[in-house]
């Protein structure tokens, strides 16, 4: 799942300083399971900043609700009478859905409330480890099912590189070295053989935008008038 | 047992500290309280086996989330004992109530209508 984690909160009061009515939108898929900015999340975030506020002498008026998603047009239409009420929108989404919102709304300012921080597992509860830099071109396949692109600290689709030492990599005796993970595994499947195959670095096509559409998906092209 | 503690001390019943959450000691201070102090089972006692510990993580981040906002974190404190612990119950009552008279009060509470 996405994972993020909560902006630190003089960031959040500082985009916020100049407005006195403000929406903060939850979102309640992946943020939400990763404990940052789901319903809870945007309550608390609520109240922190209507008690600072108050504090500062500067009082601010906030609600919360809490969408479905916020990559979803259906959902983000919800907000479509309830956004004109404030000054400001304050987005909980990863960077996907706070885009997505203030391309729906462009008149109006949105706000990050989190950094977004990549695709992980959910190893205990609020405990989350990455595992994939979405690369579009996944070759665990031949990896033992373990990604060098995001646990090789080089990335590297061939490995081990020079710096693997006694199973840790050198940038960090504590981190493993990805390439020795995958010997390992690949020797006790029997398929040492897929370690030797050569692959052509990453395209890093990922530096602009990509856009996806699933086999079946497509739109038909409008028919040209005859 | 007959034991006094200070008035001033509202109790809510909970089935258990881990039933305790952000939110509730947030509002809480956000209401107006002057402090807030979850009294949870002994460590290593809790019949849900972690309770008690989601409880004292749930205390330590209202405490810098108060921090944060600029209210002393230790308005918030987590207390533990046993159910036939009656004298400590009231000794951490009176502990609290001195330590938020020290402390004085919500500094919420002068800033107006919430």
């Amino acid at each position: 799942m996405i994972v993020a984690k909560r902006k630190p909160f003089d960031e959040i009061m500082e985009m916020l300083e100049e407005y006195k009515k403000v929406l903060v939108v939850g979102c309640g898929t992946c943020v939400a399971v990763c404990l940052v900015g789901g319903e809870k999340e945007a309550n608390i975030l609520a109240t922190e900043l209507e008690m600072a506020r108050k504090l500062a002498d500067n009082p601010i008026e906030v609600d919360s609700v809490t969408l479905e998603r916020q990559c979803d047009r259906e959902y983000l239409a919800e907000l479509d009478d309830k956004q004109t009420d404030y000054d400001a929108l304050i987005s909980m989404a990863c960077g996907v859905g706070i885009q997505f919102l203030a391309e729906r709304f462009p008149d109006k300012p949105v706000f990050p409330a989190v950094d977004t921080a990549g695709l992980a597992v959910n190893q205990a509860v609020g405990w989350y480890e990455e595992r994939c830099r979405s690369c579009q071109q996944c070759v665990l396949a031949w990896t033992g099912g373990i990604c060098p692109v995001t646990m090789c600290a080089k990335g590297l689709y061939n490995g081990p590189c020079g710096g693997t030492n006694l199973g840790n990599c050198e940038i960090d005796p504590d981190q493993p070295c990805a390439w020795y993970l995958i010997h390992e595994r690949l020797a006790k499947q029997g398929r040492l053989h897929h370690i030797k195959q050569i692959y052509e670095a990453v395209g890093w096509r990922d530096t602009m935008p990509r856009t996806l559409i699933q086999p079946g998906y497509k739109k038909p092209e409008k028919e040209e008038a005859k | 047992m007959r034991l006094d503690y200070p008035a001033n001390i509202k109790i809510i019943l909970v089935p258990c500290s881990g039933k305790v959450d952000v939110m509730h000691l947030l509002r809480a201070i956000q209401k107006g309280a002057d402090g807030v102090y979850v009294v949870g089972c002994l460590e290593g006692t809790c019949h849900y086996n972690e309770g008690n510990y989601r409880a004292r993580e749930r205390v330590n981040h209202v405490r810098q989330l108060l921090e944060e906002i600029g209210i002393e974190g230790d308005r918030v404190r987590m207390y533990n004992l046993s159910s036939g612990e009656g004298p400590t119950f009231a000794q951490y009552a009176t502990e609290m109530t001195e330590h938020i008279r020290d402390l004085g009060p919500n500094p919420l509470k002068n800033k107006g209508k919430s």
